[in-house]
């Protein structure tokens, strides 16, 4: 799903707006359900530019549906559709699609205690883990408002999104020519919407500036989609050399090694 | 395209992905929660987000070329820098994309 900039989280509207001591009382449940179909029903509608982009990279209407239907995050289909349309092989597209959509387990971890849902429960909630569901659920106060605006942003965000995507994907099949529409821009538009409120410190600008050498590089010499899976390293690289540097100067460092880590705020720790 | 390979791939895809958001849900508290591999989780997509917006703006199979999708792509940066929300700027990266093309570009 596409996890960006008008979602009200706490962690992008302000990094230390969740409070540390006792939240304030629970809100009522009209207002949680206000936020989270103010979500849903935003995000849902970018389906349409997913429908519209899947189509025109030469995906027919069922397959496109089936991404929505079955992968549901956003960012990962985007990254299949693109890397399918590039000439990748099925699974070097499926592999840069999956490393896309490991982060949501980083949100099943915080969700899970938040939700605290049986065992029974957890294979069917599983699916709707994504970054806007658990942007609305992290900012709930306790356990019934963090089910209620999970489920609610889960439901509407996925019946929108799927039908969206549907009639983005018959929308481009009326239109012909998706590249006379200038439709090819929008792939690569949504990955820059979604990666912009990721640059928040000098650790992530580096990262996706050596990312972009690296598949810029690579490109011509390697098969298609190999060069995205080898720009990932980017992220390793740069922790490394940042672990290296704090090393030097320990009073000075970051908050991007273990030690550091530890003291950044909650919401800044969020594997987003 | 081979509509087998594609099935393939979105079938991998769907398991894949259903599969770590599972694991993050029914995990033990503590196994993923290591400091280093949480952040390594949140910078992994900034890596491949990035690779993806320079491959898909300047890519074209194994050819590098600067088209009208550039001058999309910087459109929307533009539009995400004054702060514009999603929808408007996939919607200003197109126009521009398509107005660029229209003019032989």
């Amino acid at each position: 799903m596409p996890e960006q900039t008008q979602i009200p989280t706490p962690e992008r509207a302000a990094p230390d707006a969740r409070p540390a001591a006792p939240g304030p009382a629970a809100p009522p449940d009209s207002a949680v359900i206000r936020d989270a179909l103010g979500v849903g029903v935003a995000v849902g509608l970018s389906g349409f530019a997913f429908g519209v982009t899947s189509a025109g990279a030469g995906l027919g209407v069922l397959q496109t549906c089936a991404l929505s239907l079955l992968v549901f995050t956003g960012a990962s289909q985007f990254a299949l559709v693109g890397a399918l349309a590039a000439g990748g092989n099925p699974l070097t597209a499926a592999a840069g699609a999956f490393f896309l959509g490991v982060r949501n387990a980083f949100y099943g971890l915080r969700l899970s205690a938040l939700l605290g849902y049986r065992a029974s429960v957890r294979p069917f909630a599983a699916h709707w883990v994504i970054d806007e569901t658990a942007a609305v659920t992290m900012a709930q106060p306790d356990r019934r408002t963090a089910r209620l605006g999970f489920t609610v942003t889960g439901l509407s965000l996925y019946v929108l999104w799927n039908l969206t995507t549907l009639g983005g994907a018959l929308g481009a099949e009326a239109l012909g020519d998706t590249k006379a529409w200038g439709l090819d821009a929008a792939g690569p538009a949504v990955f820059l919407a979604l990666l912009a409120p990721m640059l928040t410190t000098t650790v992530e600008r580096a990262a996706a500036g050596l990312a972009v050498v690296l598949v810029l590089v690579t490109l011509p010499v390697l098969p298609a989609g190999v060069p995205v899976l080898l720009s990932a390293l980017a992220a390793p690289a740069v922790l490394f050399v940042q672990g290296r540097l704090d090393q030097r100067r320990p009073d000075r460092g970051r908050g991007g090694n273990a030690t550091g880590t530890a003291h950044r705020s909650d919401a800044q720790e969020d594997p987003r | 395209m081979n509509p087998l390979h594609t099935w393939i791939a979105i079938g991998v895809t769907a398991v894949g992905c259903y599969l770590v958001k599972y694991l993050g849900l029914a995990a033990p508290a503590g196994i993923l929660e290591r400091p280093l591999v949480k952040r390594l989780a949140a910078l992994l997509p900034v890596a491949l987000l990035a690779a993806l917006t320079a491959q898909q703006t300047f890519g074209e199979g194994q050819d590098l070329m600067l088209d009208a999708r550039a001058a999309g792509v910087a459109a929307a940066a533009l539009a995400l820098v004054l702060r514009a929300p999603f929808l408007l700027v996939v919607a200003v990266a197109v126009a521009v994309a398509a107005g660029v093309r229209a003019l032989g570009g």
